[in-house]
């Protein structure tokens, strides 16, 4: 029996048992994936918790209903990859061999990172929106919170979803108005990057957005420390800016295992072939998503396309074919702009957001670039496609590699 | 994209002023690069450019808690050495392009 092995049951590693058990036969490959949590957590969900609009049941649902049958799953730790002998050994001194692997273990956020962060006034005053815990414990501050100066900050880059915090303040924006007490709470943005986002175009309509919606922006803000005692946070540069609540993307890094394998870089992200996501130090090694080190967003989209490309090159490499799949980075985002609507982006490596249509060219129905209601319900039932196409690893009526028709140059 | 005499050298430069060649550049060229930017050049300041510019040679994606780890400076002195934007500022003095960020 051959064997390929899955590290993380996230987005990526459902999609890929998924899309193999379909295809490889049972009697000559072992399939095993390897995750720690039982838990799948729809993740573009927790945005919606601190305002009310979901609650964890919307979010969580058991790994195990989206793994297909005849795989093996082992809940488990892992303690590390070894690379050359083509073995992971697990926690309690299991040792799974096999012939391909795929990481997928995701990225994590480490608010150890940044001096101050996780100290007295962490889940009081000071918050992440990027996991469960986080998510609910905002929402549990919000209920009561009289108003104030609310920062909305990212510590470093890459993180995951690079829209989640602009949507996270365009959002906490609606709530306080419906709430009736906007005129109560500052909401500033601050930001490592020179604007609202990295490229021209998509920085010019969301930095309007967030001037119209009286949002301030503080840019080029490189964090260094927390100060508890004062409430700031305090730049590398020494410019200060005062919170009430703060809301912050901590440092995201990959997973401490792929550090401690030796595989990562100085944020544990895994060295990857950013065309064929083969891994750059093990020609039998795969990396799919957010632990990877590829240049394009950190986002389900990505995963989701990128998995059609790894997939593809996988069945060549065990047929002992050249790797000809090339993944162009394509990726695609909602973005909630609040007050029931949003907007779409859609990029890829070259290619930045650029106004259109999406994805019929002329019809859309979803304006790229624009801010619409369309697009609102876009996002409002990608939750259901989610848990019933994507993560099943079933087609949908989007093309993995990013095409430039309906887009406007 | 355009051409400018740099410490006597034509050197091509796009319009924010980042060499378009990398090979292109020397200590001297650096040094008026610098003062374009009020920044007199030290040893510990070439130190880093070194350092970025073999790290952009080999691909990597520059961060400035990457430089922040390579033993010359911490982040800190990074800013101190480059102030208001260490890493576009020493890019453009290392002549290697604008470090893009990409989320």
């Amino acid at each position: 029996m051959k064997k390929i092995l899955i590290l993380g049951g996230g987005t990526g590693g459902t999609i890929m048992a998924n899309k193999l058990r379909k295809t490889l036969e049972r009697d000559e490959w072992d399939i095993t994936l390897v995750d720690q949590d039982k838990t799948h957590y729809y993740q573009p969900g927790f945005l919606f918790i601190p305002f009310g609009i979901y609650t964890k049941y919307d979010v969580m649902k058991p790994k195990s209903d989206f793994f297909p049958a005849g795989i093996n799953t082992i809940y488990s730790h892992i303690v590390r990859i070894d690379g050359e002998s083509n073995k992971v050994l697990l926690e309690g001194g299991k040792v799974l061999p096999y012939d391909f692997l795929i990481i997928a273990t995701g990225t994590q956020i480490q608010p150890e990172e940044t001096p101050g962060l996780k100290e007295e006034l962490w889940y009081k005053e000071i918050f992440d929106f990027y996991t469960i815990e986080g998510s609910i414990a905002l929402r549990e501050f919000f209920k009561t919170w009289q108003g104030g100066r609310l920062v909305v900050s990212i510590a470093e880059l890459p993180f995951k979803c690079p829209v989640a915090p602009l949507e996270f303040a365009f959002l906490a924006d609606a709530y306080f108005h419906e709430i009736g007490m906007r005129d109560k709470v500052d909401i500033t943005f601050v930001t490592p990057l020179p604007g609202a986002f990295t490229k021209p175009r998509a920085t010019k309509m969301l930095g309007q957005l967030l001037e119209e919606k009286n949002i301030n922006v503080i840019s080029e803000f490189y964090i260094e420390r927390v100060d508890n005692k004062s409430k700031k946070i305090i730049s590398y540069d020494q410019q200060e800016v005062p919170f009430d609540v703060l809301t912050i993307v901590p440092v995201n890094m990959g997973s401490d295992m792929i550090g401690r394998s030796g595989l990562g870089d100085d944020l544990n992200f895994v060295p990857t072939d950013k065309y064929t996501l083969r891994s750059e130090k093990f020609e039998n090694v795969f990396v799919l998503g957010d632990a990877s080190n590829i240049p394009t967003s950190k986002a389900g989209s990505v995963v989701h396309f990128a998995a059609d490309v790894l997939y593809e090159n996988l069945m060549s490499a065990i047929e002992g074919r050249p790797l000809l799949a090339k993944f162009d980075g394509h990726s695609n985002c909602y973005i909630e702009t609040g007050f029931g609507k949003g907007s779409i982006i859609d990029f890829n490596y070259e290619t930045e957001p650029l106004p259109g249509t999406f994805p019929l060219p002329g019809i859309g129905p979803f304006g790229l670039l624009q801010n619409t209601k369309m697009n609102h319900y876009g996002k409002v039932l990608f939750r259901w496609i989610y848990w019933h196409i994507l993560l099943r690893g079933k087609e949908l009526p989007i093309e993995s590699e990013m095409s430039m028709a309906g887009k406007k140059l | 994209m355009a051409t400018k005499n740099i410490a006597g050298i034509p050197v091509e430069v796009n319009e924010e002023g980042y060499m378009s060649d990398p090979s292109q550049w020397s200590r001297e060229i650096a040094v008026e690069l610098a003062k374009e930017e009020n920044i007199e050049l030290t040893e510990k300041h070439f130190e880093i450019l070194e350092f970025i510019r073999k790290e952009y040679e080999s691909g990597v994606q520059l961060t400035i808690r990457k430089v922040g780890k390579s033993g010359i400076v911490d982040i800190k002195g990074l800013y101190e050495l480059f102030p208001g934007g260490p890493l576009k500022k020493s890019s453009k003095i290392a002549g290697i392009p604008k470090p893009a960020s990409c989320v």
